[in-house]
């Protein structure tokens, strides 16, 4: 997978960035992991990372980007939140064979405990976490 | 968006096309409409790209951001959302009510937007390997399938659609269509035969996923003499219809045999229910386009403002003192 700039296929989404309402731009309750950061925000954790798989162009993404902040709200200090930005990123979501988006999954201690794929409504997701994240 | 009210003179349940224009249109006649938009807000349009056939958009839209805009123009005008699927509701009113979980939501008035969904191939290998080389959205991950190859399930636009923009990073798109034609609109089929990357199995299904860990081929079965073959591809996408979101509401309301919601007398959009209406998809098997859906729930939005009238309701009261 090579996503050189140049012959981006999303060269036309890309075009359109910054007009539409786009709810992970102003994102505070969720941090931004990438390719190069991983390792140390993500599988050194001391606390569970949810890793948002997600893309600029993915629909899907965006509505469940809401839904993650009310999580992370309401699990402060149990659960962290990251976004992996898969178009930018795109050796993790290869590492751990991302195929859809959005994927939310689980890292406790450095290991996948759970992976969620497609846009779910809130409750299922917190129900998929309980049993990691009480 | 959190929201302190919980009754309105008009609740819409649904935030497609259909749920979103009937949102600014009882909001700008001063009904201050809840709608509960879902988990899956903005419908399926939030699973397009490029949307072409939209009035206004010369040069097309994106379909996340034309719902985007929609929802905008709407809470311009006082329309207020409620981010999760309604799990249950209660049509013996006026007032309808709409659960979500344990939170009641009431409205003098009802309009069902709730669209439909991508209907699946029901094989066992589909389940098994959803995201994992069975996709339901395109536009989501065909990014993961750079330089694979992939088979695009059905024959209409919604199919087409798919595989033309799946060539974009596919070597090769089969589209496997059950019939030896398509039903897909002409433009549609035009950009389709003309593109190099796109081929057919026609008069073929899919009989089962195949894979290891992740999808490696598709058992096809050709319906005319019966003779299967595999084809090896790395995903599958399927785009074979669609079924309505009337789960919720059977039993309480007129459905037809398909599910949809009957409207007995067109154009109205009053079903069975006295002061329960329906607009978008939910109700339309024929034309299901995003204008089509805007269009009626605007009227749907219009009837509701008129029986809310013809029932006493004064639009010029506050929120709070309707009942």
């Amino acid at each position: 997978m090579d996503p050189g700039r140049g012959d981006h296929p999303f060269e036309e989404v890309e075009v359109h960035r910054g007009r539409g309402p786009d709810r992970t731009d102003d994102m505070t309750k969720a941090a931004a992991v990438t390719d190069a950061t991983f390792d140390s925000d993500v599988l050194q954790s001391s606390t569970p990372v949810l890793v948002d798989f997600w893309a600029e162009w993915c629909g899907p993404c965006k509505m469940i980007s809401p839904v993650l902040e009310e999580i992370a709200d309401e699990h402060k200090g149990k659960l962290t939140i990251a976004k992996l930005n898969v178009d930018e990123n795109p050796d993790v979501a290869m590492r751990y064979g991302v195929m859809s988006i959005p994927t939310l999954a689980l890292f406790i201690g450095g290991v996948e405990k759970k992976r969620l794929i497609g846009a779910m409504p809130k409750r299922n997701i917190v129900t998929e976490l309980s049993e990691f994240i009480g | 968006m959190a929201t302190s009210r919980t009754s309105a003179p008009v609740l819409i349940v649904g935030s497609g096309p259909a749920g979103l224009t009937a949102a600014l249109y009882t909001a700008r006649a001063n009904l201050h409409p809840i709608v509960l938009e879902g988990a899956e807000a903005g419908g399926q349009l939030m699973l397009t790209t490029e949307v072409e056939n939209y009035p206004g958009f010369p040069t097309g839209i994106l379909g996340p951001e034309l719902m985007g805009k929609m929802r905008e123009q709407a809470e311009r005008f006082g329309a207020e959302f409620i981010r999760a699927d309604a799990t249950k509701v209660e049509l013996a009113g006026p007032p309808f009510r709409a659960w979500v979980e344990d939170v009641e939501y009431t409205g003098k008035a009802l309009i069902i937007s709730t669209g439909a969904k991508a209907k699946m191939l029901g094989l066992p290998g589909e389940r098994q390997y959803l995201g994992r080389g069975v996709s339901t959205c395109a536009t989501c991950d065909g990014f993961f399938y750079r330089n694979l190859e992939l088979v695009v399930v059905g024959g209409g636009d919604s199919a087409l659609e798919e595989a033309t923009f799946l060539t974009r990073f596919a070597t090769k798109v089969t589209v496997v269509h059950r019939r030896d034609r398509l039903r897909a609109s002409k433009v549609m089929q035009d950009r389709a035969f003309a593109n190099p990357k796109i081929g057919f199995e026609w008069n073929s299904t899919v009989a089962d996923v195949l894979g290891e860990q992740t999808v490696t081929g598709v058992r096809l079965r050709n319906l005319e003499d019966g003779t299967e073959k595999v084809l090896p591809v790395a995903g599958v996408f399927v785009a074979i219809g669609h079924t309505p979101n009337t789960d919720l509401f059977g039993g309480q309301v007129e459905l037809d045999q398909a599910g949809y919601i009957v409207t007995p007398n067109p154009p109205s959009t009053a079903t069975s229910v006295d002061g329960v209406f329906a607009a978008g998809d939910v109700v339309d098997h024929t034309y299901r386009q995003a204008v089509t859906a805007a269009g009626t729930g605007c009227a749907a939005a219009i009837d509701a403002e008129r029986w809310l009238e013809a029932h006493g309701h004064d639009s010029g009261a506050t929120t709070d003192n309707w009942e």
